[in-house]
């Protein structure tokens, strides 16, 4: 409990200094942004915040697309060096292979700092990296269950996203993290859901059926939101009402989700932030301004969402994004 | 023959003029970087069009090298990183495999009479699925040769570099010009090209010589993949995925014939630094989407095709490769 104290401590001590350092005025500096693609709909919003953040800061921003291809982002920041720009964004399509061009960008002072991915390479050869802490993700939702709850009992289910993967397993620990020492809520049954919308139904579905017509079900946690959205579907089917007889929450933030809170059919979501841009701006502000070094691993918030948040604004302001 | 030097002509003076273009919009595109870096960044894909130039000249087509290339990563990296075999015998492993590889799709082509486009395009898929059976993830290469590699490199004045797997590929660009132009084995190619039938007549070795180019192209696939795992110290079994057309558009814009028997290696060089070209004024401009390479490539690629024809057309009318063509 102490790391994740410190690392709370830590991304909450990001976040002053950032804001603190917001007064700096970065207008005018050339950054190049090599991004992986556009294979989801999160990535074509961080694409779109990215543009969005630079413009509000007067950065001129030169975007590469590597479409998905690890030779086109080595490319890109090789060219970004040549033409001599400010600092480099990176969201690395793999986490190997980058020490030599990493070690280029340092040759030619030009600070480099990763975005929602890690790579394996000497921490010397990056300025920062802004990444979402998915352990966290899963507490916060948990938290939000604890403190909804109260001393009722409550019967959870779980859908899990793919089996294996990272965020499936860090958002399955942080929740358990949360309920853990609340007897009274128990995860009942946790199945895969894929990070499907038909997935996320068909598995609500059995779990209906399974737990007595879904009268025993007191809340739904769901990896994702897409998850959500289809389960939310499954309560309707079978003549509950979601949001009321059996509570929703779930992880991303995607408008979907909002659209769900606005009409009372979901409770809660926790956004997993498209803007890793402005973070890594203002750690290159401070960095110019007057040589901070930020912490390595900059962690972003993981904002929680309910119907006092006002859904329909948040719904709007996500729907151009990309998503 | 000064007319039949056309179409490398042409290429060349493209390059200039698209490169003349882009200094004149961004001044730092002429820098000794941007040089080094067209090199380096293309090593790969120049070694790979190597191979598929011989194969284009030979009338045939090698859909596989890509794959070849994604395979010969894995391969190296696992036998380095797993196995603890030094790169040098890693590397020779890999180029003797490929070359097994390259003989059998060679050796199928020519004895089941089948098109090389069929024979090739399993080729790929049983080289990447291969790769990607020996692992899905990317296997790092940690091995104080490939940090040696890394570091030969000759940093040229305005922090150009000039690296190893840069200066390869010129190596293999001009060995690669040698045995087409000087070598008995290069007009064999050229004949065949030609022509399959007159070529047997005139007494080619049909067979050796079509193994004998599918073997070239899937080690010099193999080399690149080498190339690509220096690149990125890392093996990775969708790595290079589609370079095989790459490879094609840089023969084709490099003046070299699709139906085969006409063409230099050298114009395949000049193609490979002009998709580097786009690729590099595209990060300088910051602002097109990446797509454009690709529809800049598809224009290129059709120009030259109705060049070529042009060009045959007007420079050998009534003559054979005019109709060829």
């Amino acid at each position: 409990m102490s790391i994740i104290t410190k690392l709370a401590l830590a991304a909450g001590l990001a976040t002053a200094l950032s804001s603190g350092a917001l007064a700096q005025d970065i207008s005018g500096k050339v950054v190049g942004f090599s991004q992986i693609g556009s294979e989801s709909g999160w990535r074509a919003a961080e694409t779109s915040v990215t543009k969005q953040q630079a413009e509000e800061r007067g950065v001129d921003l030169k975007f590469a697309d590597a479409q998905q291809k690890q030779e086109n982002q080595i490319k890109a920041i090789r060219g970004f060096i040549a033409q001599g720009v400010d600092a480099i964004l990176v969201a690395p399509v793999v986490a190997t292979g980058w020490d030599d061009v990493l070690q280029e960008a340092k040759e030619a002072e030009i600070p480099v700092v990763l975005l929602d991915r890690g790579v394996e390479a000497p921490e010397d050869l990056y300025l920062t990296s802004v990444a979402s802490d998915q352990v966290k993700e899963g507490r916060v939702a948990g938290q939000w269950l604890v403190d909804n709850v109260g001393s009722e009992d409550c019967k959870v289910v779980e859908l899990q996203g793919t089996v294996g993967s990272s965020p499936a397993i860090n958002r399955k620990k942080g929740f358990e993290e949360a309920i853990a020492g609340h007897d009274n809520i128990t995860i009942a049954r946790s199945q895969t859901g894929d990070f499907t919308r038909s997935k996320g139904k068909e598995v609500m579905e059995g779990f209906i059926k399974a737990e007595n017509g879904g009268a025993d079900i007191c809340a739904v946690y769901a990896h994702n939101d897409d998850m959500a959205v289809g389960a939310i579907q499954a309560i309707k089917d079978a003549g509950l009402k979601p949001g009321t007889d059996i509570k929703v929450v779930s992880i991303d933030g995607v408008p979907d989700i909002f659209q769900a809170i606005a009409a009372g059919e979901a409770n809660a979501t926790v956004e997993l932030t498209p803007n890793m841009a402005g973070p890594a701006f203002d750690a290159l502000a401070a960095y110019w301004a007057d040589g901070t070094e930020p912490e390595k691993f900059i962690i972003t918030e993981s904002k929680l969402y309910t119907a006092a948040d006002d859904p329909e604004g948040e719904y709007e302001r996500r729907k151009g994004l990309g998503y | 023959m000064s007319r039949s030097l056309r179409p490398l002509l042409a290429t060349a003076v493209i390059f200039a003029i698209a490169y003349g273009l882009s200094v004149m919009q961004f001044p730092g595109m002429f820098s000794t970087r941007v040089l080094g870096n067209f090199l380096t960044d293309n090593a790969f894909l120049g070694i790979t069009a190597v191979g598929m130039t011989f194969v284009i000249l030979s009338g045939g087509i090698d859909l596989s090298v890509g794959a070849v290339i994604g395979f010969t990563g894995v391969l190296v990296a696992v036998l380095i990183s797993w196995m603890g075999l030094h790169p040098l015998v890693a590397f020779a492993i890999a180029l003797i495999v490929a070359a097994v590889f390259g003989g059998l799709m060679g050796l199928a082509i020519h004895a089941l009479e089948v098109p090389s486009f069929i024979v090739t395009l399993a080729g790929m898929f049983l080289a990447r699925g291969g790769a990607s059976v020996i692992t899905q993830d990317s296997v790092p290469i940690n091995h104080p040769f490939y940090d040696w590699i890394s570091d030969l490199l000759i940093r040229l004045p305005g922090g150009g570099r000039l690296s190893f797997i840069g200066l390869l590929m010129i190596a293999v660009f001009v060995v690669g010009a040698l045995v087409a132009h000087r070598t008995r084995f290069g007009s064999y190619v050229y004949a065949l090209g030609g022509n399959t039938v007159s070529a047997s007549l005139m007494g080619v070795p049909v067979a050796r010589t079509t193994v004998a180019v599918y073997m070239l192209s899937s080690v010099l696939a193999a080399l690149a993949g080498i190339v690509f795992s220096l690149y990125t110290s890392a093996g990775y079994p969708l790595a290079a995925v589609g370079v095989e057309l790459d490879a094609i558009s840089a023969v084709v814009i490099g003046g070299t014939l699709l139906a085969g028997g006409y063409g230099f290696v050298l114009g395949t060089f000049i193609g490979v630094m002009l998709l580097g070209l786009v690729q590099t004024y595209i990060i300088f401009d910051g602002t097109l989407s990446s797509w454009w390479t690709k529809i800049v490539i598809g224009v290129l690629l059709f120009l030259f095709i109705v060049l070529q024809r042009l060009i045959f057309a007007a420079s050998a009318p009534g003559e054979k490769v005019a109709e060829k063509a």
